[in-house]
């Protein structure tokens, strides 16, 4: 098996080839682009027998999206940032509908202000809406869980959209060594479409999207979703099993990384995460007790596993590359609400804010994030939450700060 | 003496980020010189846009601007327009933005027929994320998301002012560099929605997939392809074949939206 090197979005086009997917809606949007315009290379040159088209808006793209999928037919489309929100009316109403497609997410941060780069603002924005959650942290989790998530969302027991989230520029946009599975073994894990009666067949008239009148069927209908997405934890571990029968690489909801005598845990998603792991490398050369917790599936929530992996350290930070602005980091609410209630009342949780907008977290964050988690440890107290920003970006803001200033003075004086 | 461009650029912002041979500049230079001609006041001056490379117009510009939403700079300028009638009121955006995610506020705009200068820089493509197709590529030009040729049909965007109810609509190029202000000034001018399309080049993610050696090349053919309205009148189809029409396309009187908006509040004030 050979292993060549693929960009994350190029990992993303891989995964959707190989899925041999019937349709591709698309619209352009950085950093995702690159996704679109490879398979669009393969399709019209006759390499992969599919159609792409470009509608003129996200909206448009989700929506023809959805309503392929319950015509019957494999789709795969993609975004990022601006684009996830503009289609946000679709996600509840693809999931709504039961629409078994993969959507590719490249994180970008969202506006105002405008920028480019990741934070995982964009698809934590998503998170009620029904579609599933994949969180890669290589390019190689991309190829593969595009693939999972095919197998997840046309499960029968599953039967929803699933979204496989990677980050901008950082994953995007950089080249790893990814091992692209043999097709004739893909066709063996993953088998073509079947439609389970999601169809448009002439004589056999079907509605979908019908409209309900009064709460009690849509309360049936809505948390149908629900059970569907908690089944698919189940569903995911047994794929992530399959998978490694298949391919040799194990799946899994949560990965942990050097946690079994650990102490002190760091839990994040995505790809900044792989640079945690550097740092726990770093500190367990030092002798410290240091491990990572990564989920992998955001929804469904890994409740257990997360119980089971974080319930008896003395400590964990929570990295949140987002913010929930009034409340703070979406992930270290969402684990402090899964870890309450414990036995023991569970670990010291602390949260860190950090990588907005595609602010890097360098590995001595890292080192200082464990070392502030440790002293609050001992003193048996909580630190309060922090953001990770230094006070040479406070200059550099003061510097953009006193050039608008200076617009403004010129102003004054015309 | 030569115009002074700088009493209206911002300190500090240059260099913009338009690459080399792109026609935004010549654009936006025209732009300038029309608000001059019109004497419009900085202060209460708007310029909107949405987002791509013609939509970082408003950064450079020492204006009231807002960099928006892909698609959404007429909605944001008719917010403006309705809160500040008194307001002069430009937008500024690409074919992608302004007709493509956009296409919903500008015609709607257009059939409000409220009071705004729209300047639409029509480069034929996506630029700012490499040249995917949009509404306005050529069909069977190549786009990175065509590599083969684009199947579909255009928007005309005059034409589809036009039919909107824009009252005053203009097209021109980046290689008319004069006939820009005029229009634009025109534009202004003008009470009710004025769109004025610039024909523009993108040498970066439009001509080099489109047998153009040169930005020369491309302007030549901005050039060429060029007809003024008052021409065309005596040209036969064959020849007008491939040419686009320039100059002041439709210019009509109808009730100012934000007029309109001051009667009703009379009616309600009245009963």
């Amino acid at each position: 098996m050979t292993r060549i090197l693929l960009t994350g979005n190029a990992a993303a086009a891989w995964g959707a080839r190989l899925a041999a997917v019937d349709y591709v809606p698309a619209f352009p949007i950085t950093p995702q682009t690159e996704i679109i315009e490879t398979l669009a290379e393969w399709i019209d040159g006759g390499v992969m027998d599919s159609r792409l088209v470009t509608l003129e808006s996200e909206h448009s793209m989700l929506t023809a999206a959805g309503a392929a999928a319950v015509t019957g037919v494999r789709v795969f489309t993609a975004t990022s940032s601006q684009g996830l929100l503009y289609g946000m009316e679709m996600l509840y109403n693809l999931a709504g509908w039961r629409a078994p497609l993969v959507l590719v997410n490249v994180s970008r941060g969202l506006s105002a202000p405008i920028t480019l780069e990741p934070d995982h603002n964009d698809v934590l924005a998503a998170r009620d809406s029904g579609f599933l959650q994949i969180h890669c942290a290589t390019c190689q989790e991309v190829l593969d869980n595009v693939l999972l998530a095919y197998r997840l969302a046309e499960d029968s027991r599953v039967r929803l959209p699933v979204i496989v989230n990677l980050d901008g520029f950082y994953l995007s946009f950089t080249r790893e060594p990814v091992e692209i599975p043999d097709p004739v073994a893909v066709a063996d894990f993953l088998p073509p479409f079947a439609d389970l009666g999601q169809h448009f067949r002439g004589g056999q008239p079907s509605s979908q999207a019908v409209a309900v009148l009064g709460g009690g069927p849509y309360s049936y209908f809505r948390y149908q979703v629900h059970l569907a997405a908690e089944q698919a934890a189940a569903v995911y571990a047994d794929l992530g099993r399959q998978f490694e029968r298949h391919f040799g690489r194990l799946y899994q909801a949560v990965e942990a990384y050097r946690c079994d005598d650990a102490e002190l845990v760091l839990v994040m998603i995505g790809s900044f995460a792989t640079k945690a792991k550097v740092a726990v490398d770093r500190l367990r050369e030092a002798g410290q007790k240091v491990g990572l917790v990564r989920p992998l599936l955001l929804r469904p929530f890994p409740v257990a596993e997360l119980r089971r992996l974080l319930g008896q350290r003395k400590g964990v930070a929570v990295i949140d590359q987002n913010l929930s602005p009034g409340r703070g980091g979406i992930l270290h609410a969402e684990l402090a609400e899964a870890l309450y209630g414990l036995a023991k009342g569970g670990p010291l949780l602390a949260s860190f804010v950090g990588g907005l907008g595609g602010r890097d977290i360098a590995e001595e964050e890292f080192l200082q994030i464990v070392e502030v988690l440790s002293q609050a440890v001992q003193r048996g107290s909580a630190p309060p939450p922090r953001l990770l920003f230094t006070a040479d970006e406070l200059q550099q803001v003061r510097r953009l700060q006193d050039i608008a200033h200076g617009s403004r003075e010129g102003d004054d004086a015309s | 003496m030569a115009f002074d461009y700088e009493q209206y650029l911002r300190p500090g912002k240059l260099p913009h980020i338009w690459c080399p041979g792109c026609g935004h500049g010549i654009v936006m230079k025209g732009l300038l010189r029309a608000i001059d001609t019109c004497g419009l006041e900085k202060n209460n001056t708007a310029i909107v846009s949405g987002i791509g490379c013609a939509s970082r117009l408003p950064g450079y510009v020492d204006f009231n601007t807002l960099h928006t939403a892909h698609g959404r700079a007429a909605a944001f300028a008719t917010g403006i327009k309705m809160a500040k009638p008194e307001m002069d009121v430009l937008v500024v955006g690409g074919d992608g933005d302004g007709v493509a995610i956009g296409g919903n506020h500008f015609i709607h705009a257009c059939r409000r027929n409220i009071d705004m200068t729209y300047v639409l820089l029509n480069n034929y493509i996506y630029g700012m994320t490499g040249g995917q197709f949009s509404p306005c590529t050529p069909t069977w030009a190549k786009a990175s998301t065509t590599p083969y040729g684009n199947p579909d049909p255009i928007f005309d965007v005059p034409k589809l002012a036009i039919g909107a109810g824009a009252t005053f609509v203009a097209r021109t190029t980046a290689f008319h560099a004069t006939q820009i202000d005029k229009l634009i000034a025109a534009g202004l001018r003008h009470k009710g929605m004025a769109v004025i399309e610039v024909l523009d080049d993108c040498p970066t993610a439009y001509g080099r997939r489109n047998k153009f050696r040169s930005v020369v090349d491309m302007m030549k053919r901005l050039k060429e392809i060029a007809v003024p309205v008052k021409a065309a009148a005596h040209m036969t189809p064959e020849q007008l074949e491939g040419k686009v029409l320039t100059g002041i396309l439709h210019q009509e009187e109808r009730p100012e939206y934000c007029e309109q908006y001051q009667q009703v509040i009379a009616r309600a004030q009245g009963a």
